[in-house]
């Protein structure tokens, strides 16, 4: 089991994760390290040591908002950012309750909005992320300031070759 | 100069970014530089992609640089995550051989090295370029305090970005003080703005937004100036005290063309008061 992990990590990462040494210079850097039940270079040890279930119901793989500081600082060149995309499709893969649903929502969201249009279209995206995540009143003022500033486009705008995006998708398994 | 660059506009263009595309294809035809859509484009998958399937985010990015490559032209990428994502497939093109033959072959495309991507920043602060920008400056921008936020995106990681120092960025700021703004030295340009944060957690991004915010206003700078779509909505909209531009805006406000008035009124915190 504590193989699987790393290896399965390590392949869809392409990340030396066995060089991590826990020099922590990654957990000093993180902006959202205060949201994190684990800290990056925790979250580096439990993959060395394949705690896959705690991993995977963890809150830090989805506070985790990929800003790279840590990758970029690290002495040992691991970026855990690809690290934390791997273990939040394995979590959605096996059929987990993510930690925090209101960001699969938007993300869900966003890709639905490809998959249709091939580009994205804000005021249907958000609508649907509006939906999913049941939350209907946050930020609706800053919406409606950004649809009166022309931000918020109505009509979409179609990619020319929705064949190649379905084809995407298909091959994405989404 | 007669060059002619693909271009990838990017989902943000024709929303968020408007003002960002408006003036930098102000400047960009000022300075003769030619740019061609790419006709088929789809969205970059942006962070939700690689957040729900990385295999799904190096398919689309892949199949946006596989077009460029049909083109055989560099790519200018302005929306910063897009050209983090499209950077990103093209390097994986570029050093992982059974990678590249599997997208070149999904994609129908032949992968030409000599194709790169460039995000606004390496078209714009080229050496060569600094004679031209220079001459077309009508208003230099003298007086004006501005601190350059370079975000995420564009600076790491390194490997990819090929930027100067990820650290402590420096093209933006040389091109401000050729435009003859006082550009300020401070410590937050390379800090994370919350990204997507912005749109699942107001409360986190202000606070982040604040920080950065808080330096910005300690240097005593006159705004704040940025070339990613993404920081200019989180940092313009989650707080009230500083103006914050796009590079290319100050850049048209210096050359004195395109749309300006129109521009200024895109912004949350109104910046028409600096100039």
């Amino acid at each position: 089991m504590a193989e699987n992990l790393l290896q399965k990590v390590v392949a869809e990462s392409g990340q030396p994760i066995d060089l991590c040494y826990q020099c922590r210079k990654c957990s000093v850097g993180c902006p959202m390290v205060e949201e994190f039940d684990f800290p990056p270079n925790m979250v580096m040890r439990m993959v060395q040591l394949g705690m896959k279930d705690e991993l995977l119901k963890s809150k830090a793989i989805w506070m985790c908002i990929s800003c790279e500081t840590c990758g970029s600082r690290c002495p040992n060149e691991i970026r855990i950012a690809p690290v934390m995309d791997s273990l939040r499709a394995q979590c959605l893969e096996e059929g987990i309750a993510p930690a925090d649903p209101v960001t699969v929502a938007l993300h869900s969201a966003f890709i639905e909005s490809i998959k249709t249009f091939g580009r994205v279209h804000e005021a249907t995206m958000l609508m649907n992320y509006k939906w999913k995540s049941k939350n209907f009143t946050s930020d609706l003022d800053v919406g409606i300031k950004l649809f009166l500033k022309g931000k918020i486009p109505l009509m979409p705008k179609k990619s020319e070759n929705m064949a190649k995006i379905k084809e995407i998708f298909q091959e994405a398994g989404k | 100069m007669g060059e002619t660059f693909s271009y990838y506009p990017g989902c943000t263009s024709h929303s968020t970014a408007i003002e960002y595309i408006e003036a930098s294809k102000a400047v960009i035809e000022a300075l003769g530089i030619e740019l061609k859509e790419l006709p088929d484009w789809c969205c970059c998958g942006a962070a939700s992609a690689h957040n729900l399937s990385s295999s799904l985010a190096l398919g689309l990015s892949a199949f946006n640089v596989g077009e460029a490559h049909k083109e055989g032209k560099d790519l200018v990428i302005p929306c910063a995550g897009c050209y983090g994502n499209l950077a990103q497939a093209d390097y994986v093109m570029r050093y992982d051989e059974a990678e590249r033959q599997r997208l070149e072959k999904q994609m129908g495309f032949k992968f030409d090295t000599e194709v790169k991507m460039l995000s606004l920043v390496d078209l714009l602060a080229r050496e060569e370029l600094r004679p031209a920008i220079k001459n077309l400056v009508k208003k230099p921008l003298k007086g004006l305090k501005v601190v350059c936020y370079y975000g995420c995106a564009i600076v790491r990681p390194a490997a990819i970005t090929g930027v100067d120092n990820s650290e402590n960025p420096l093209r933006i700021d040389t091109m401000m003080a050729d435009l003859g703004a006082e550009v300020i030295d401070w410590s937050c340009k390379v800090d994370c703005c919350g990204g997507d944060l912005g749109l699942t957690d107001a409360e986190k991004t202000t606070e982040l937004v604040n920080k950065i915010v808080d330096y910005a206003v300690a240097a005593e700078a006159d705004c704040l100036v940025t070339s990613c779509a993404l920081c200019e909505a989180n940092v313009d909209i989650r707080q009230q005290r500083l103006p914050i531009l796009y590079f290319t805006e100050l850049m048209a406000e210096a050359f004195q063309i395109g749309d300006r008035q129109r521009w200024w009124k895109k912004h949350f915190n109104d910046p028409s008061g600096l100039f």
